[in-house]
Formats: C-alpha cells, sequence, structure tokens
C-alpha cells in the first residue's frame, strides 16, 4: 500500500468511530434532547466490547453486547432526563462521568492486552482497482455498514413518516402531542437508538480500530461526535463529511512520525481539539443558520402540560 | 392507574433540602450491589469511606486540603450554571493557572525573594481567566457552544502540560520523569500546622465562598445573572447584557480555578507534574449541582466529597477498591440528585381511569 | 336555566359531557360541566379568559384527561385518553395557537396525521380547499404562510378525516374582518353537510351570528346553555361576567403635535430570526397626550417593531437618528438607556418575559425599576424593593399573596395588572404596551384600558400594538396597520371603520387611496 491508500484508507476506518456516535447523536438531537453522555457510553461499550471479544474470541458477541450496554447506560439518561425531567446537559454530563468511572473498572484486567482485530471485507474485482481498490474496496464490513447506515438515517428522517414523526417531535413536542404522537415514547427510543450507535461505535474503535484495550482510549472522541452533529448543522450528509474531516486530521499524528516531521507530538495530538474548537466557532457564527436548522426544543424539558 | 408528574405551584423547600440525602442514600445502596459483584467487603469498605477518613487528625487535615479546591471551583462554576453558561472545563483552566503559577519557580530557581508566591497567585488567577477568556470570547463574538468548547480547550490544557513536563519543563535532575523541579520553599504556601500538609491556602475558598453568597444573595449583579438563567427573554427585556454574563460567569470560573491549580502546584504537589488536578475540575460539577447550586449547601457537598476522595484513597489500600469504582460512585450521586430534584418543582399524582377500562368505542 | 333544544338535530346528541371536572394546581378549570353536541349545529362554548373554554376543549379532543365525570359519545361512553382516540371517532380539532410545524411543509404536516403518499395527499388538499373555498398550497412551508392560511391548513386536515365533530379556539382573533365572514361560510357549509361545530369565542356578536345554541361558562362552571339568536348581546354578557360589561370613558382630547416622543423615520431591519418578518422603511411618530395604535394580523412584524422601539434589538446598521424618543436618538441605546429617559415597556408575553416565573412579585420589581433606590453601590435594598410591590399591588388592585407571591403564581389578568402597574410607577413619558389585555379577563382589561386613557389626559404619549380591533377602537386616536414588515400611513381612529383597517390588514387597501383622512405628522 502507498503512503496516500494507507492514509486514505484510514482516514474512512477513523471516520467510523466518529460517524456512527455522531449518526446516534444526530437522530436523539432531532428528537429535541441533547445527550452529552455520548463519551461515557463509547467509554463503556468499548470495554465491553474489548473484555467480550478478548474472552470469546468472537467480534459479533462483543459487537452486541456492546451495543446493549450502550441502551442500557442511554436508558439512564432517558429515564432521568425524560421521565424525570432533569436539565439534560447536567445528566448527560453525570451519565458521562459515571460510564468512564465503569470503562475504568470494567477493563481494569485488560490493560494493554491487545486482540486481533478482524479480516477486511475484500470486494473480488473492485478492490484491485488502483488507489480507489484499496481505499473503497478493502474495509472492515462495520464501515461499509456504518456510511450504508448514515444514508438510510438522511433518507428516513427526510422522506419518511418515521421521520417526520422524530422531527415533530424534536420542533415542538406539545403540539407533536397534541396531534396524537407519543412524545415520550418516541424519545425513549431515538435515545435508545443512540446509545445502541454509541455502543458500536465504542465497539469498533477498541476491537476493530485499535485492538487494545487502554484506560481512556476514547479519548474524546465522543465529544467530537457531539461537535459534528452542529458542524453538519443537523443534516446527515454533513454530518458524515465532517466524521471524515475529523478522521483525516485523527490520522495526522501517524502520518507527521511516518514523514518524520519534527513536530511535537502533543500539537498533533491538540489537532482534532483546535480543529474542533475553530470550525465550532466558524459554523456557528451564523446565528440565523443555527436556528433555522438546530431542532426547535432543543434540550428543552418537556413536562407534558399544555401551557393553558 | 398511572402516575404522572405535576407541576407544584410553589417549589417544595423541604424536597429541595432532601434530595442530596436521598441521592446519597440510593447511590450507597446500589453501591452495595456493585461491592457484591465486585466481590469487595461492604461493612469494610463503608468503614473506609466514612469512619477512617476522620480517625485521626492527620486525615482530617487532608478533608480540607481537598475540600479547598473543590469549594473554590464549584463556587464559581454554580455561578456560572446558575446563568445556565455551561462552562465543563474548570479542569483545563485549573491546568493553565498551575502552568501559569509554575512559571515563576522554574524560571527563578534559586530566587527567595517573598514576591514569589504572590507573582505566582497572580500568573495562576491570570492563566485561569485567559484560558476561560477563549471559551467566553467564542461565544460572544462567534456564538460557539460553550460547553464544546470548554471540554476541548481542557484536552488541548493536559497536551501543553506534557508538551512542557517532557520537553522544556522538565526537571533536568528528575530521572527523565515528566516533572518539573521541586519549588523552592518560598514558593510554597506554609502549612498550617507542623507535619500536615493543609495550608494556609485554604483561606482562598472561604473568603471566596463568602464573596459569592453576598454577590449571589444580595447583589443586582447576582440577581441579573440568575434572571438571565431563568428567563432569558426577561433579562433581554429588562436590558440585562447576556454578553457580560457569559464573560463574567467564565472570567470567575477561570479565576477560582486558577487559584486552585496554582494552590495545588505551591502546596501539596510542590511541583508541576501530570496528575496535578485530580480530577477536582469535574467532581466540582457534582459538588456544585449536589449543593443545590446554593453558596451555602455547597460548602456542605464540597465537604461531603472531600472526603469521599480521601475515603476512596483508603478504600484503596484497606479493601482493594478501584479508584473507578469512586468515580462511578459520584455519577450515581449527581444522577440519583438530578431525579430527586424533580419532586422539588413536581409532585406524583394518581390519575385514576376516567371511564370504564375498555378503550374507545368504535361506533 | 333554560334549556333550549338545539335547532335542527336528531334527538341523540353526538358528543355529551357528564359532570366533567378538571382542575389545575392553581385553579380548577371545569367544575362539573355539563354539555351536549347535536350533529348538523354549531354549539358555541361563550366565555371571558380564564372561564374554562380552553381546558374543555382539550378534554374534548382528548389532548387533557378529565379528573372526573364522563364523556359519552352517542350516548356510549366512550375513554378519549389521546387526540388519536378523539381523531378515530371523527374528532378534529383547531387550536388557537396551532399546532403545525414550522419548518415543514404543508403536506408534510398533513401527513403526520393522515396515511397516504404525498402526492396523494396533496391533491386532497387543493379538492377540499375547492370544495369550501379554503385555498392553500399543499407544497409551501408552513413558516411562509399568513395565520389565517395556517388556520385552513388546520381547517383542511380535520376535513380530511371522516368529520364528525369540528372544534375551533377562538378561531376569529387571528383573523382580519374580511376573512371572518368566509370563515363563517365555509362553516355554516359544514354544518349543513351534518358536522357539529363546537365554536369558541368570547365575541358576542359573532356568536348571534353563526351559532345555533350556547353554552356560557363562568369561573369553570356553566353559567346557562340559552339560544344566542334569542338573547340579546347586552343579555349574554351579563351570563357570562355576571353583569354588564363595563365601559371605559373617553373624554376629548388634546394632543400636543409639537411633542413627538417617539419618532421612527425610515427604520429598515432585518429578522433576526430566520422565521421573522423584515421591517421596511418604517415610519411612526408618537406624541405627548395621545394614543397611536398598531392594528394588524400577528406575525406581520409585530415582534420585531416591539423590540425594536423597546431597545431588545438594537439595529447597527440603521442611522444613528432614526429612533428618537423625547428628542433624543436612541437608535444605538440599549433598554435600560431608553428607560432612563422616561421609556416603559409592557411585552405581550407575561411569564418569561414581562415577569421571571419562579421569582417573587418583589424581584420582579426589580427587573425594571431597579432605579428607584432598589440598590446601593450594586447591594439590594429589600425594604424598597417590597414598599415599591407593595404599592403596584394597592395602586393596581392586583390579586396575589403579597410581594412574596411568585409570578407563576398568578392569574393571567393579575399579573398584568402588576406589570402595567410596574411600568407605570416608573411615571414614564413615553408609553409602550405590546396586547396589553390578550387572555386578561373583562374586568382587568376595563381597569388597564381606563387607565391608558387617564394617562393620556395627563400628558402621556402611549403606543399600543393590538390584534384586537375593538380596543384599538376603543382607546385610540390615531391607528397604523402593519403587514408584511410595512406600516399603512397613519389614519385617524374616528375617521375610519373596522372595515377600512381591514382592507390594510389583508393588503386591499394601497397607500394612494385613504377612506379616512390621513394627517401629516
Amino acid at each position: 500500500m502507498s503512503t496516500l491508500e494507507f492514509f486514505l484508507a484510514g482516514t474512512l476506518s477513523a471516520a467510523t468511530v466518529f460517524l456512527l456516535a455522531a449518526l446516534g447523536e444526530l437522530v436523539v438531537e432531532k428528537s429535541g434532547l441533547l445527550n452529552l453522555g455520548v463519551e461515557g457510553m463509547m467509554a463503556v461499550s468499548a470495554a465491553v466490547g474489548f473484555v467480550v471479544t478478548f474472552e470469546t474470541g468472537s467480534h459479533i458477541w462483543g459487537f452486541a453486547l456492546a451495543g446493549l450496554s450502550g441502551v442500557v447506560i442511554s436508558m439512564v439518561f432517558a429515564v432521568v432526563a425524560i421521565t424525570f425531567l432533569a436539565n439534560q446537559v447536567a445528566t448527560g454530563l453525570a451519565v458521562g462521568i459515571m460510564g468512564l468511572g465503569l470503562s475504568a473498572l470494567i477493563g481494569r484486567e485488560y490493560e494493554s492486552r491487545t486482540i486481533t482485530s478482524p479480516a477486511d471485507l475484500v470486494i473480488p474485482y473492485l478492490s484491485d482497482l488502483p488507489l480507489l481498490g484499496p481505499v473503497l474496496f478493502q474495509q472492515n464490513i462495520v464501515v461499509y455498514l456504518t456510511f450504508l447506515l448514515a444514508v438510510v438515517i438522511g433518507y428516513t428522517l427526510t422522506h419518511t413518516r418515521l421521520g417526520l414523526a422524530i422531527r415533530s417531535v424534536g420542533e415542538q413536542p406539545s403540539a407533536a402531542h397534541a396531534l396524537g404522537f407519543p412524545v415520550y415514547l418516541i424519545r425513549y427510543a431515538t435515545v435508545a437508538f443512540g446509545g445502541l450507535l454509541a455502543g458500536f461505535a465504542g465497539a469498533y474503535a477498541s476491537t476493530i480500530y485499535t485492538p487494545l484495550w487502554a484506560d481512556g482510549m476514547i479519548a474524546g472522541r465522543g465529544w467530537i461526535a457531539v461537535a459534528l452533529v452542529v458542524f453538519g448543522t443537523w443534516k446527515t450528509g454533513r454530518v458524515a463529511f465532517g466524521a471524515l474531516l475529523f478522521g483525516m486530521i485523527s490520522l495526522g499524528e501517524l502520518i507527521a512520525q511516518s514523514m518524520g516531521a519534527r513536530i511535537p507530538s502533543q500539537l498533533l495530538s491538540s489537532l482534532p481539539y483546535i480543529v474542533t474548537i475553530i470550525v465550532l466557532a466558524m459554523i456557528s457564527t451564523n446565528k440565523a443558520r443555527m436556528k433555522l436548522h438546530a431542532p426547535f426544543s432543543l434540550g428543552e424539558v418537556y413536562d407534558g402540560s399544555e401551557g393553558r | 392507574m398511572q402516575l404522572r408528574f405535576e407541576k407544584r405551584l410553589h417549589q417544595s423547600k423541604i424536597m429541595l433540602l432532601a434530595a442530596p440525602f436521598i441521592a446519597i442514600a440510593l447511590s450507597v445502596v446500589l453501591s452495595c450491589i456493585l461491592l457484591v459483584v465486585l466481590k469487595k467487603p461492604i461493612l469494610l469498605t463503608f468503614h473506609s469511606f466514612f469512619i477512617a477518613p476522620f480517625e485521626n487528625f492527620y486525615s482530617i487535615t487532608e478533608i480540607f486540603l481537598k475540600f479547598g479546591p473543590l469549594l473554590l471551583i464549584a463556587q464559581a462554576l454554580a455561578v456560572g450554571f446558575r446563568a445556565k453558561i455551561w462552562n465543563i472545563g474548570a479542569e483545563g483552566q485549573m491546568v493553565i493557572g498551575a502552568i501559569a503559577a509554575s512559571a515563576v519557580p522554574v524560571y527563578f530557581v534559586d530566587s527567595t525573594s517573598g514576591w514569589l508566591l504572590p507573582a505566582m497567585i497572580v500568573l495562576g488567577a491570570l492563566g485561569g481567566m485567559a484560558w476561560a477568556a477563549i471559551a467566553a470570547f467564542l461565544r460572544t463574538q462567534f456564538n460557539a457552544n460553550e460547553i464544546l468548547v470548554t471540554l476541548m480547550l481542557t484536552s488541548i490544557a493536559l497536551q501543553l502540560l506534557y508538551f512542557l513536563l517532557l520537553g522544556p519543563w522538565k526537571d533536568p535532575m528528575g530521572f527523565n520523569f515528566p516533572q518539573t523541579v521541586m519549588f523552592q520553599d518560598e514558593a510554597l504556601f506554609p502549612a498550617l500546622f507542623s507535619g500536615v500538609r493543609l495550608n494556609v491556602s485554604i483561606i482562598f475558598p472561604i473568603l471566596f465562598t463568602i464573596a459569592v453568597w453576598l454577590f449571589m444573595e444580595k447583589h443586582y449583579g447576582g440577581y441579573k445573572l440568575v434572571v438571565g438563567g431563568l428567563a432569558p427573554s426577561a433579562a433581554g427585556y429588562a436590558g440585562f447584557s447576556s454578553k457580560k454574563a457569559v464573560w463574567g460567569s467564565l472570567l470567575l470560573a477561570g479565576f477560582a480555578a486558577g487559584i486552585a491549580g496554582m494552590s495545588e502546584v505551591a502546596g501539596p504537589i510542590g511541583q508541576l507534574q501530570r496528575s496535578m488536578t485530580s480530577g477536582y475540575g469535574y467532581s466540582a460539577i457534582i459538588v456544585a449541582y449536589l449543593g443545590a447550586l446554593n453558596p451555602i449547601g455547597i460548602v456542605f457537598a464540597a465537604f461531603f466529597l472531600a472526603v469521599l476522595h480521601i475515603g476512596g484513597d483508603v478504600a484503596l489500600v484497606s479493601a482493594g477498591l478501584p479508584i473507578s469504582a469512586v468515580h462511578i460512585f459520584q455519577g450515581m450521586i449527581l444522577i440519583f440528585y438530578l431525579s430527586a430534584y424533580a419532586f422539588v418543582n413536581y409532585r406524583l399524582r394518581v390519575v385514576q381511569p376516567v371511564t370504564q377500562p375498555d378503550s374507545a368505542v368504535s361506533s | 336555566m333554560p334549556s333550549v333544544e338545539p335547532v335542527s338535530a336528531d334527538s341523540e346528541p353526538l358528543l355529551s359531557l357528564r359532570n366533567i371536572t378538571k382542575a389545575y394546581p392553581s385553579v380548577v378549570a371545569n367544575d362539573s360541566i355539563n354539555l351536549d353536541v347535536h350533529a348538523g349545529s354549531i354549539h358555541a362554548i361563550l366565555g371571558e379568559n380564564g372561564a374554562g373554554k380552553s381546558t374543555l376543549m382539550k378534554l374534548a379532543y382528548g389532548v387533557v384527561e378529565p379528573d372526573s365525570g364522563e364523556i359519552l359519545w352517542r350516548n356510549k361512553p366512550v375513554d378519549l385518553r389521546s387526540t388519536a382516540a378523539a381523531r378515530k371517532l371523527g374528532i378534529g380539532m383547531v387550536f388557537q395557537h396551532f399546532s403545525l410545524f414550522e419548518t415543514l411543509s404543508v403536506v408534510e404536516n398533513i401527513s403526520l396525521t393522515m396515511p397516504g403518499s404525498r402526492k396523494k395527499l396533496a391533491r386532497r388538499i387543493a379538492q377540499v380547499g375547492a370544495d369550501y373555498d379554503l385555498h392553500v398550497d399543499p407544497a409551501a412551508s408552513v413558516h411562509s404562510l399568513s395565520v389565517g392560511e395556517r388556520q385552513r391548513v388546520e381547517i383542511i386536515r380535520c376535513l380530511m378525516q371522516d368529520l364528525k365533530l369540528l372544534i375551533l379556539d377562538e378561531p376569529t382573533s387571528v383573523l382580519p374582518p374580511q376573512h371572518v365572514s368566509s370563515l363563517f361560510a365555509a362553516l355554516r357549509k359544514l354544518r349543513d353537510n351534518g358536522v357539529a361545530i363546537l365554536f369558541i369565542s368570547h365575541k358576542l356578536e359573532e356568536i348571534r351570528a353563526l351559532c345555533d345554541s350556547a353554552t356560557i361558562l363562568r369561573g369553570g362552571k356553566v353559567a346557562a346553555t340559552v339560544n344566542p339568536n334569542e338573547k340579546t348581546a347586552h343579555e349574554l354578557a351579563t351570563l357570562m361576567i355576571g353583569h354588564d360589561i363595563p365601559q371605559v370613558e373617553a373624554r376629548a382630547n388634546q394632543v400636543d403635535l409639537n411633542k413627538p416622543l417617539l419618532e421612527l423615520s425610515a427604520v429598515s431591519v432585518k429578522s433576526s430570526d430566520p422565521f421573522g418578518t423584515d421591517l421596511k422603511n418604517i415610519n411612526l411618530s408618537v406624541h405627548a397626550g395621545e394614543i397611536v395604535g398598531v392594528a394588524g394580523v400577528s406575525g406581520n412584524g409585530q415582534q420585531e417593531l416591539s423590540r425594536l422601539i423597546s431597545g431588545e434589538h438594537v439595529e447597527t446598521s440603521a442611522a444613528f437618528d432614526c429612533i428618537r424618543m423625547m428628542d433624543k436618538p436612541v437608535t444605538y441605546l440599549g433598554a435600560v438607556d431608553r428607560r432612563q429617559l422616561g421609556f416603559a415597556f409592557v411585552p405581550e408575553e407575561r411569564l418569561g418575559r414581562g415577569a421571571v416565573p419562579p421569582m417573587s412579585l418583589s424581584k420582579n420589581s426589580l427587573l425594571t425599576a431597579s432605579d428607584k433606590g432598589m440598590h446601593r453601590k450594586g447591594f439590594l435594598n429589600k425594604p424598597r424593593m417590597d414598599e415599591f410591590t407593595q404599592h403596584c399591588i394597592k395602586e393596581f388592585d392586583v390579586r396575589c399573596g403579597g410581594v412574596e407571591a411568585e409570578a407563576t403564581s398568578l392569574s393571567g389578568g393579575n399579573l398584568q395588572k402588576f406589570i402595567v402597574g410596574r411600568e407605570l410607577s416608573l411615571q414614564p413619558k413615553l408609553l409602550f404596551l405590546s396586547q396589553p389585555t390578550w387572555g386578561v379577563d373583562i374586568g382587568a382589561a376595563t381597569a388597564i384600558r381606563q387607565r391608558l386613557l387617564d394617562l393620556r389626559d395627563a400628558g402621556v404619549a402611549i403606543l399600543v400594538i393590538s390584534e384586537e380591533l375593538e380596543e384599538l377602537f376603543e382607546i385610540t386616536d390615531r391607528v397604523y396597520v402593519i403587514r408584511s414588515g410595512t406600516l399603512s400611513p397613519s389614519l385617524v381612529t374616528s375617521d375610519v371603520t373596522p372595515n377600512d383597517i381591514g382592507k390594510y390588514m389583508i393588503g386591499e387597501q394601497q397607500q394612494a387611496s385613504v377612506t379616512g383622512g390621513s394627517h401629516a405628522t
């Protein structure tokens, strides 16, 4: 593989972690909830995914239980923020703090252990294409499924009745209730879906992307996923583009090292965070556009009262 | 029969006081289950957490050593939270405060001047404020979400810390450990009693608490911030500047976190090193909430979490309890607190079925 | 209490409420309500603000559940636990504040509750629209529609199901006079097709014109069930509020035309809200000793205009003296500075803008009256705050639990009296009110209007934005009409009729032909 091929293929793979988590958060936010616990959910399921894969040797079991653990953690958020009407920012942070602790606890016997990552799915003929072949057609199956999922979610949100229902709940929950939508049920479902995808993202990070357990390995990627939703102004295509961009940036450290550049590694490690801040500022500065695209009731508590 | 939350006409003062205790009680119950799963001795663990920290004088001074930074940062964060300005990067502001303060002893290794400590205090405060100012600037000028910005800034601050400790500021005689030189005595706060680490910097959180209490309860400025948090449109109508609120609460938090970071390196640690923050920046968020964002409540909450920090250290040794269990416990307390808080503004009401249980008749 | 047989209906009622009670923490909204609605008739629910009309309708549509009592559909008990259950029975509702989603198109909104592909739905929308003269573009985004068009969408949405009962909550309060008659025509056509209609209103004349029977609510209870055609407006009013509608005493008035206290000259503002209305070339003046009104259908720029005048929005791109107050340029001044010049403002939203909901009245005084000695070097003077608040409560007859009562614990009318009282206690030279009597009971509304007239006579300049034409005709000396962000010329109120104003509201009247005398300002 040439450096360029390696770089581009790596970008897709790195982007998958961001994209999975961001897609989940996108759906959650479309229904009007802000779940800041993504980092914590990813951390827990990364640990669960790693431990299960390590013990069973099966990536499928690893993913399944990681997804399940993501759902379980997300339900903690749902119960507190939806049923107990708590402030969503604080609830998300609490779930995040608890998740990081749980992750360390689950993975503490496995520090620095490794597992083998599964073989890539090589698509016959297409993978022989120059450049495109190794980049697009020699990836893990999760990479293909994630980008397929992005298309499905984008279509569902904009073109189906289910998508309309989710958006209406995120715009004006009281009006959606008046029209007969089960607001609480829809919100529980989106949060669970977000937890599932965060779980998969964590499992992908710990069992396929870097199949090695180290405490704190999610390293802010959950937060970047939250930022990606803002970056993409709540549109699936732009979120996917953002995920690719950040996938590329997160490879910066590897690339610079391979090219022998003498840049402090700490600066390269900071790069994703610095870019997040700059991009966030650039996107957010147009207040009218943010207001136009953001779900109208994002982050607001809905207590079911009619506001007589 | 169904249960529903119904808004109360007035906040329940009893629930407001009871919520933290309910949260702690529920967390303790749930932790017992966790301890059983981990096969750890329950009684010994609780002894380590809630009794051992009070068993000797040294240990009690250690509680207050943790109490200081938690109180200082939580008071400042609570001001912002009441104005709905979500600074969750106190950890980073603390790091930068510590770095800025450390520059003095790092560059004036041999100085014995009496100005060392005052200079460090000023630089620590300015460092923390400068770091918070980035978030304030981006929020007011570019509308950038301060939650994400302060968080990202924390990651960047840590990378800066590692860069300095591995590079230019590394102690040349330090066997290649990522840490600076040990600071000279003139750059350290004097201990309150001989033989303990608790030092005079405890005065900062105490003075700060009084100032914050006066500001929030008795001052027009605090009132403006609270209005901005409760009803942004009302603040706009009254003419209170939302930009000033953002700047004010972020700079206040940067100031407090900077002083806290400075007090750590000029206190118990005595040098700049990797794990200098002890996670105070995050724990302070829990303290702020558990104290109901109230300056007096926060004093008790900070004390409780300080005990938890010390108890965690004891339990690590005595019961082999991993430190991550303490983090889980902290997260649990906040989760239960937020749930219990629902009963402050709402009450549960039983909804009776209106007619016979059959659903709508189809006509 | 006479019970009247409906005019044209079969003997079996379609929907019956039996002893329905619904209490909220602060008030019993509905107290043992009994009500029958028959197919092929228009039944009015009449009552003043706070009488429990909206709650009753939400009960009938399954949005809220009663605490006790029984709902019957064709004499069989039903469990109206959700709006879906209500719709399944053939009940449709048009809300006062519409339940449409701004970011979605008309057809998307309708497809939220109707099965079928969007193409088919679009065709049916056009079909139903043609049948009832309710035209609307299915592909249009809701945020681009006028209030009247949004109402049409809601009605069409109801008509597209197998509609047996249509509920309308204050449907005329948002319409210009001209559009009211076409709405009524559509409703009569529906009635003739056998649909039952529940029509909620507090306007006596339109109920007499339209409805076959009326249930009158007072304080959450049924005061009477009558045939409105057989009653005079006076009799209905007496049933509704227990006595005759109080009238404000108007007096002849002297305007000091040499003393403009508010002047806007050629101001244009781009709305910061993506769904808002841009203001174009606004010219407006208010003089000492006059009340000037701004009429118009909501959503035509009133929000933007009020924020511009109040100083909540400072337009930095405008010329520095294009807004003047008390003869000083204030374009770049914020709300606090304008207040110091003698300006006071009563916004339309009481909770959350005019008052901070969970705070005490005393602390709510501090919101705008801080300069009345309420702090010294920033430290609050609680006795002064309480004293000021107590004065407002007494002077303006605010019924509340004292200075420590939370703003949320007050009824709409009492909170409005408090806010108006607070602003008047600032002794303003220029007073600006937006929707001063929205959702306020008749007693409080009359008191507020009387107060405004007294102030005018004392030489205060007053600007009132209102959607209630009756109110503007009652108190103003001049009116402007706002439409799509532009203002009509100034009209002398006594020279024009509601219909003239209505023409400006819907854009039929162009600048050139002014029926009433407009005077140059």
